[in-house]
């Protein structure tokens, strides 16, 4: 056996999930923890911006002219629902069944282009129809640029999680696949949480208030 | 034919025969690297050994050259200031040209002379010193280096090409808004600083898993070397406060290209939302810049004063409050934009606690040295040297959080002054400080000690010359940010002072850089890999470190680690050797550079508004992530043999 690049003894660690397994895989997962912690940063100064700016319409329109409560309900189901699919995948990777992680990858996949596809169209509608482009107001930027972040996350999510997929279905499970199934597992529940604070942050406060 | 000419005279920057002397001389530069890399056959070379190299050390060399580099331009920035401003009525650059010229130079020194050094830094000496074999994502430290760099051109490309910002390095809205400030030259400022931020960011989370998780065994938290706590506890500052610089960087961007209003005064935007954003970021960023050099600074007194650090455990404790301290303070860059009063004391007091941690580290600096066997060597007068002058730029800083008094000095020479004196007397003195003390490691060789004092006592005299008169002339009432002045003000013979201390730091900065050119053929060579008499691991290994730094990972039981393995040495208590095992290393790779050109071209795209060039740009960064998502072979194997006959050369096998 080789010594590897890290200093750390390898500690008996056969009762650890597969992703752990390889001390590299344990120090990407580490890593990927505080890469969240700094996306929490990110998510909370743009969240910050967005309640300063709520109240900010410029005689433009307002959260409650605006919002609609049915597609957003539907964004909210769906994405919520990706992300049970997603935590189902994971249970299917620690029964080490390769197919049935693929599978409940691919129905994450599709919902999470479902998502993109309504929340595409809910901005679409507002910036063409209502007359509520980016450039109306402080309070359009702000939910634009907060929305969207989120839709980019998500977007790069669903490239992700299609890589590995294909990597998954050309290798297998194995310590490295694994752990990367599982990274991308702990970042699509991550969006999600954000997502919950979007629907009451934005959407509940502003159909309300 | 109208049309083109019309579109290369705004392209090209024209009109200034300071700007066509640039032109012409980046121009030669180029050429003459290309000539002799390809003269010298060197191309294959620079691109296996350097350019896309995953080891810390290398990357360590690479950042350190950059910002010297960095630092070159940053000074010429400051010297042409300094001639305006060195008499009364000066016609050398009009009030457009010094804004821009402020600017660039406030944000070249911070983002890409201050933190690259220091990322040079510890890039070579963390992982040595906590008895690691490469730093925890080998590959991500090369794209942090890559990002910075090509951050960093398209930042100095604005000079030649589009034209400079000019809205200061805190880039306040609403003048740095496209309303008032058409053009590309706040895009530059926006992209560039954002592009080399991402691969701060990802260095802060880089180094903060490797010292938590690739420490050598029994090397626990409180055994650490002291610069290696300092970037621990700097990288968690990284990792919280460059995500809010990230968000308002890119609503600023946004706000220009696509018409948005966070910051505009008009539809609703607020100007006070992007002073916030900044500062938040920013007052966590000077410690960013600072804590590190604290670290340096504490290795090297101990090294030099042939002790063990004193108070150990209160500097750490001290580190960790000025960190904290550091988030809750930024509303003091703008006491007097309207806060209330209550707010303003509260950011008053914050301000003024942080005084009490750094006075506890000056005192326990004083004490490492009470009654240590003190070599002067130069980074030692560099770190003695710091005690005083630091003190003074700390002691003028607590005079400005007082909210009341800083309505006075606000703005003003006086501020210049004191920032001036924590930045230089602390940052720059801590990483030439620190560039002397590991140069051995990182080159094999020591850098002159006659010439280096020389650059240390020429730099540092002028640095008093030129900083302490401003304080009084701020008193006087000068006001930063200023082009000119008229005579009769009385100004005009301190001035004069102030820019004969600017050239002479020029002076002593060259003196340093002959330094590096003499050392570099004429060196005294560094055989044992100890020459200093070092108390940390990264002494215990041959100078320079060979690629997987340690044949055998040290055990450690206490702190200063290899004095304590010297002190066993000379009792007699050696331990037999073990045989060689082969060693796992990464693999280079070109992609961390082949992503950072795509940055380039995606931010020049967005520079100039050009979405047909930024959008493939982002996908070409988008394609490199997915290529390397499949790349399983990343690693090699030394084998045994290899190490034994590369310690043989290095002479480390008896
Ligand atoms: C060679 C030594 C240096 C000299 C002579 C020098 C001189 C100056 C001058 C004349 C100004 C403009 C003052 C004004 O008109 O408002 C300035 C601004 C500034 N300098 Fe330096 N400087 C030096 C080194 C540094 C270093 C090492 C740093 C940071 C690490 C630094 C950071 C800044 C910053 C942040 C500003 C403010 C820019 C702005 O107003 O936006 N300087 N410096
Ligand atoms: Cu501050």
């Amino acid at each position: 056996m080789a010594e590897s690049i890290l200093s750390l003894d390898s500690k008996d660690k056969k009762n650890m999930p597969l992703e752990y397994t390889t001390e590299e895989g344990d120090l990407r997962i580490v890593g990927f923890w505080i890469f969240l912690a700094a996306e929490l940063v990110l998510f909370g100064t743009l969240f910050a911006s967005y309640l300063v700016m709520q109240s900010h319409t410029a005689g433009g329109p307002t959260a409650r002219d605006l919002f609609k409560i049915n597609p957003v309900m539907a964004e909210t189901i769906i994405l919520l629902v990706s992300s049970f699919t997603c935590g189902l995948g994971t249970l299917e990777l620690r029964r080490h069944n390769t197919k049935g992680l693929i599978a409940w990858l691919v129905v994450t996949v599709i919902l999470g282009f479902a998502f993109i596809g309504l929340e595409a169209n809910e901005f679409y509608s507002y910036a063409v129809h209502e007359g509520a482009p980016i450039s109306r107001s402080a309070f359009l930027s702000g939910f634009f640029i907060l929305l969207g972040t989120h839709g980019a996350h998500v977007s790069l999510g669903i490239v992700w999680v299609t890589s590995i997929i294909i990597q998954l279905a050309q290798r297998g499970i194995t310590a490295v696949t694994a752990r990367k199934a599982f990274m991308v597992g702990l970042y699509w529940h991550f969006l999600d949480v954000v997502w919950i604070f979007i629907f009451t942050a934005v959407y509940l406060t502003g159909l309300v208030i | 034919m109208q049309n083109i000419t019309n579109f290369l005279s705004h392209f090209f920057v024209t009109g200034d025969p300071m700007i066509y002397g640039a032109d012409a001389s980046i121009a030669l530069a180029s050429i003459g690297i290309v000539v002799v890399l390809t003269y010298f056959k060197k191309w294959k070379w620079l691109w296996d050994e350097w350019l896309t190299s995953v080891d810390h050390k290398r990357i360590g060399i690479m950042y350190i050259i950059a910002a010297l580099l960095m630092l070159f331009r940053g000074g010429v920035d400051a010297l042409m200031m300094r001639t305006q401003l060195a008499l009364p009525n000066m016609h050398f650059l009009n009030a457009e040209h010094y804004n821009q010229v402020f600017t660039t130079h406030g944000t070249i020194m911070i983002i890409f002379v201050a933190m690259p050094f220091i990322f040079g830094l510890m890039n070579i000496a963390v992982p040595l010193q906590i008895g690691a074999r490469d730093v925890a994502f080998p590959f991500l430290n090369a794209l942090s280096f890559w990002l910075f760099f090509f951050g960093a051109m398209l930042f100095n490309l604005s000079f030649v090409i589009g034209g400079s910002p000019d809205a200061g390095w805190s880039s306040y809205a609403p003048f740095a808004g496209a309303e008032l400030n058409p053009g590309v030259g706040q895009n530059y400022y926006l992209i560039g600083v954002q592009i080399s931020g991402i691969g701060s960011l990802a260095t802060g989370i880089n180094f903060l898993v490797t010292i938590l998780k690739m420490r050598a065994p029994g090397m626990t938290l409180f055994k650490m070397p002291m610069f290696t706590w300092s970037i621990l506890i700097t990288s968690v500052i990284v990792i919280f406060a460059f995500p809010a610089f990230t968000v308002a960087l890119a609503l600023m961007t946004i706000d220009r290209l696509f018409g948005a209003h966070f910051f505009t005064i008009a539809a609703g935007g607020s100007p006070m939302l992007w002073a916030n954003l900044f500062w938040f970021w920013g007052h966590p960023e000077v410690y960013i810049v600072l804590l590190p050099v604290f670290g340096i600074f504490s290795e090297v007194i101990a090294t030099f004063a042939h002790k063990t650090l004193f108070g150990y455990v209160v500097m750490v404790w001290s580190m960790i409050a000025i960190s904290f301290l550091s988030f809750i303070t930024w509303l003091h860059h703008f006491f007097t934009m309207g806060n209330t009063a209550p707010v303003n004391a509260f950011f008053s007091i914050s301000t003024m606690l942080i005084a009490i941690p750094t006075g506890v580290k000056i005192f326990n600096w004083l004490f490492t040295l009470n009654r240590g066997r003190i070599e002067f060597t130069t980074p030692m007068l560099w770190a003695l040297a710091f005690i005083p002058n630091f003190t003074i730029g700390g002691v003028t800083g607590v005079m400005l959080a007082m909210a009341p008094a800083d309505y006075q000095y606000h703005n003003s020479y006086f501020l210049v002054a004191h920032f001036h004196s924590t930045l230089i007397a602390g940052t720059v003195f801590g990483i030439f400080c620190g560039l002397h003390y590991w140069w051995p490691k990182m080159f094999g060789y020591l850098l002159n000690e006659k010439l280096g004092k020389w650059s240390f006592w020429v730099f540092m005299i002028s640095f008093n010359i030129c900083f302490m008169p401003m304080y009084f002339l701020g008193l006087m009432g000068m006001t930063r940010r200023m082009y000119t002045y008229p005579a009769g003000l009385g100004w005009g013979p301190i001035n004069f002072i102030i820019t004969i201390g600017a050239f002479g730091m020029g002076l002593g900065f060259i003196i340093m850089a002959l330094n590096i050119v003499w050392s570099a053929i004429h060196g005294k060579k560094d055989t044992t890999g100890d020459p200093w008499d070092g108390r940390t691991l990264e002494w215990s290994t041959a100078s320079p470190a060979p690629e997987y730094n340690f044949a055998h990972i040290p055990t450690v039981s206490t702190r200063d680690a290899f004095e304590a393995m010297k002190e066993e040495k000379r009792e007699g208590r050696t331990k037999p050797q073990l045989p060689f095992k082969p060693i796992h290393m990464p693999n280079n790779s070109g992609i961390p550079f082949i992503m950072g050109g795509f940055m380039f071209v995606a931010g020049f795209g967005f520079v100039f508004e050009w979405f047909w060039m930024g959008i493939p740009g982002l996908l070409g960064v988008v394609a490199c992530m997915i290529a390397r998502s499949f790349v399983y072979n990343d690693h090699h194997h030394i084998p045994a043999d290899e190490i034994e006959r590369i310690e043989r050369a290095a002479g480390r096998l008896s």
